[in-house]
C-alpha cells in the first residue's frame, strides 16, 4: 500500500500529465502559427495539377474546416481533439488520399518499434559493458583505443553517422542495400529467406542507432564507473580480498548500472527521434519515413497523428521502465 | 589566464580548441570571399580540387571551398545564438525555481521534465512545416527556445544548496539586495555549469540544422552546412564522382561536432572537483 502511494500513484499521475500536456502542445502549435492548415491543403491538392472549379474548392473549404471543426469555438476544438483521439480516428491522409492516418500509422509502427528496441537494448548493454570496463581498467591498450572511437561516435548527429554508413557500405562497398526495409517484390511471409532479407535491410540503420547508442552509454559509463571505484566499500572489499572479477561484476558495475537506467528514461526521447532520422535516411518502412512523406506532401493529419501517437508511446515506455525499475534497485521494494 | 594554461595541458582540449579556432578563421575570411554565395554559374562547374579552386566547384557552378565558408559561419552564428538564448531562458527558470521554490519552482520543473519527455525532433517538424522554410532569423528563435530543462534543472538544485549557505544569510542580514546577491553571489557558482552545456547545446542546433535541411525544412538558398548537404545529394554527387562536393560539408561537419565535444569534455572534466584533486596528485 506504501509503495502504492509513495511510488505508483506520483508515478502515473506524472504520466497522465505528460501526456495531456504534450498533446496539448501538439493542439496550440499550428493554432498559434500564422499558416492556416486548410489552406495549405487546398494548395496542395491544386498543386497536383488538375485545375478545379472554384465553387468546388469553396465547398471542399468548408468541408475540411467543419472537419476539423474550425468554424468552432477554441475550447470546443480542443475537447473534439481528445474526442478523435480516444477513438484513434486523425481523418484520411491527403499523401494516400482515402486511407485513414490510423492505418498507415499501424503499418509502420512495428517496423520502428522493433527497429528502436532492438538497438537500444543493444546498444546500452553493448555501451555499458565496454564503459564499464573502461572505467575500471585504465590501464588495457583495447579498451582504450575503443575509448578513442567512442570519443569520435558520440558526438555525431544521427543523420551524419548514417549517411556516412550508407557512403561507405552501399555506394562505396556495395555490401548492403541502400535503403528499404524488403526487397521490392517481396512479400512478407513467414520464412527463412524473407527473414534473411529483412535483417540484411535492416543492418546498416540498426548499426548506425547501436553504434550511436553504445557511444553515448560507454562514455558516461565509464565517468560513473571510475567514482564508483573510489568508494569505500570497494576498498574494503579489495583489502577483505574479494576476488576482482566478483568485485567488477557484483559491487561495481551494478551500482553503476541504476543511473544509467535513470539516464535510459530521459534520452528515450531523443533516441526516438533518432530512430526517426535514421529511417528517413535508409528509407526504412516506419515511422519517420512515413513522417517524411507526409512532409514531402505537407500531409497535416498524418503529421498529427504521427506527433500524438509517438508522444503516448514515448510516455507509456517511459512509465514501463520506472515501474520495472524496482527489480533492479534492491532498495525500492514492492510491498 | 591560468585556467587556460590548465585547460591546454588536456590533449582534448588543446586539439577541440584548435580546431574551432580554424574555424572561426575559415567563418572569418568569408568577409573576403570573391563570390556572392547564392549566385549560380559564377565559376566552370564541376572541377575537380585545384590550386585556383581548394576544394573544386559543384553542379550549379559555385566554388566549393567560399560557398563552405559561408556555411560554416551561418552554421555556427545559428548555433551562438540560439545557444546563448537558450541559456540566458536556462539561467532565469532556473533562479527563479530555485530562489522561489514553492509552488513556482512545482510548475516550472513540471513543465521542464515534461519537455525531456516530449521528442524535440517531431515538435520542430511540425513548427518548421507550418511556419514554411525555416530562414536563419527563425532557426534562432526555434533553437533558443528549447533545450534548457535540463540546465534548469542543474542550476536549480546548486541554487537550492546555496540559498542554505552561511554567506547567503550573512548577505540577508546586512541588507544586500536580492539582485546583487543573485549576480555577485550565485553567479560565479552558475556559469561553469552553463558552459559546458552551452557548447553542447551548439553541437545539437548545428546537428538539428542540417537534419532539418536534408528533409528540407529550411530555406535551402541560405548557405548552411545543411543546406550545403542537401544541395550535394539532391544533385547525387557522390554517384556523379564529385566527392570533394559531399565531403567537404561532411568533413566539416564531423570536425566541428568532435571538437566541440572535447571541449565541453575537457571544460567538465576540469570543473570536477574529484578530477583536479587526481590531476594535482599526478603532478
Amino acid at each position: 500500500m506504501r509503495f502504492v502511494r509513495r511510488y505508483l500513484a506520483p508515478r502515473l499521475i506524472q504520466y497522465v500529465l505528460v501526456v495531456i500536456l504534450g498533446v496539448t502542445v501538439i493542439f496550440f502549435i499550428p493554432r498559434f502559427l500564422p499558416s492556416d492548415p486548410v489552406e495549405a491543403q487546398i494548395n496542395t491538392i491544386q498543386a497536383m495539377g488538375t485545375l478545379v472549379d472554384p465553387a468546388a474548392v469553396e465547398e471542399t473549404i468548408a468541408i475540411l474546416r467543419e472537419m476539423y471543426g474550425l468554424d468552432k469555438g477554441l475550447l470546443n476544438q480542443y475537447v473534439s481533439f481528445w474526442g478523435r483521439l480516444f477513438t484513434g480516428d486523425f481523418g484520411p491522409s491527403l499523401y494516400l488520399f482515402p486511407t485513414p492516418v490510423s492505418q498507415l500509422i499501424r503499418q509502420s509502427l512495428p517496423w520502428t518499434i522493433g527497429l528502436l528496441l532492438t538497438t537500444t537494448v543493444l546498444g546500452w548493454i553493448l555501451g555499458n559493458i565496454l564503459g564499464g570496463l573502461a572505467g575500471y581498467f585504465t590501464r588495457s591498450k583495447i579498451l582504450k583505443i575503443v575509448d578513442g572511437i567512442a570519443m569520435f561516435v558520440r558526438p555525431m548527429p544521427y543523420y551524419i553517422l548514417a549517411l556516412i554508413l550508407i557512403i561507405f557500405f552501399a555506394y562505396l562497398l556495395p555490401i548492403f542495400p541502400l535503403g528499404g526495409g524488403f526487397p521490392i517484390g517481396v512479400r512478407l511471409s513467414l520464412s527463412w529467406s524473407v527473414f534473411k532479407d529483412i535483417l540484411r535491410h535492416a543492418f546498416l540503420p540498426a548499426m548506425s542507432l547501436v553504434l550511436l547508442s553504445a557511444a553515448v552509454n560507454h562514455q558516461t559509463m565509464r565517468l560513473i564507473v571510475q567514482s564508483v571505484k573510489d568508494e569505500d566499500y570497494i576498498r574494503y572489499a579489495k583489502i577483505g580480498n574479494v576476488k576482482e572479477r566478483t568485485i567488477f561484476s557484483r559491487y561495481v558495475m551494478r551500482n553503476a548500472l541504476l543511473p544509467q537506467i535513470t539516464g535510459l528514461t530521459l534520452t528515450l526521447g531523443v533516441m526516438f527521434g533518432g530512430a526517426l532520422i535514421t529511417e528517413i535516411v535508409f528509407a526504412y518502412p516506419g515511422i519517420g519515413t512515413l513522417l517524411y512523406q507526409a512532409i514531402l506532401t505537407s500531409d497535416y493529419n498524418l503529421i498529427m497523428g504521427i506527433s500524438t501517437i509517438s508522444i503516448i508511446a514515448i510516455a507509456t515506455g517511459l512509465l514501463l521502465i520506472d515501474l520495472l525499475y524496482p527489480l533492479f534497485d534492491p532498495r525500492i521494494k514492492f510491498k | 589566464m591560468k585556467t587556460l594554461r590548465e585547460l591546454f595541458k588536456d590533449r582534448r582540449f588543446s586539439f577541440g580548441a584548435v580546431v574551432m579556432c580554424v574555424l572561426a578563421v575559415l567563418a572569418f575570411i568569408t568577409l573576403f570571399s570573391p563570390y556572392d554565395p547564392t549566385e549560380w554559374h559564377v565559376v566552370p562547374r564541376d572541377m575537380a580540387p585545384s590550386w585556383e579552386h581548394l576544394l573544386g566547384t559543384n553542379s550549379m557552378g559555385q566554388d566549393v571551398f567560399w560557398r563552405m565558408t559561408f556555411a560554416v559561419r551561418n552554421s555556427l552564428l545559428v548555433a551562438f545564438l540560439a545557444s546563448t538564448i537558450s541559456r540566458v531562458i536556462a539561467v532565469a527558470v532556473g533562479l527563479v525555481a530555485g530562489y522561489c521554490g514553492g509552488i513556482v519552482d512545482r510548475v516550472l520543473m513540471l513543465i521542464g521534465d515534461t519537455s525531456l519527455v516530449i521528442p524535440v525532433f517531431l515538435i520542430l517538424v511540425l513548427i518548421a512545416m507550418l511556419v514554411k522554410r525555416l530562414d536563419l532569423v527563425t532557426m534562432v528563435l526555434l533553437f533558443g527556445l528549447i533545450g534548457w530543462p535540463w540546465d534548469t534543472r542543474l542550476i536549480r538544485s546548486q541554487i537550492l544548496s546555496l540559498r542554505e549557505r552561511e554567506f547567503t544569510y550573512t548577505a540577508i542580514l546586512s541588507r544586500t539586495p536580492t539582485r546583487k546577491l543573485i549576480f555577485n553571489e550565485y553567479f560565479p557558482f552558475i556559469i561553469p555549469l552553463v558552459l559546458a552545456t552551452f557548447i553542447n547545446h551548439m553541437a545539437f542546433v548545428v546537428g538539428m540544422e542540417i537534419t532539418l535541411a536534408l528533409i528540407g525544412l529550411t530555406d535551402l538558398t541560405i548557405p548552411t552546412l545543411g543546406a550545403m548537404l542537401q544541395w550535394a545529394i539532391s544533385y547525387q554527387a557522390i554517384l556523379l564522382g564529385l566527392w570533394w562536393w559531399l565531403f567537404a560539408p561532411i568533413g566539416v561537419a564531423v570536425s566541428l561536432f568532435v571538437a566541440l565535444y572535447l571541449v565541453s569534455v575537457s571544460i567538465s572534466v576540469y570543473l570536477d572537483p574529484r578530477a583536479r584533486i587526481q590531476r594535482v596528485g599526478a603532478r
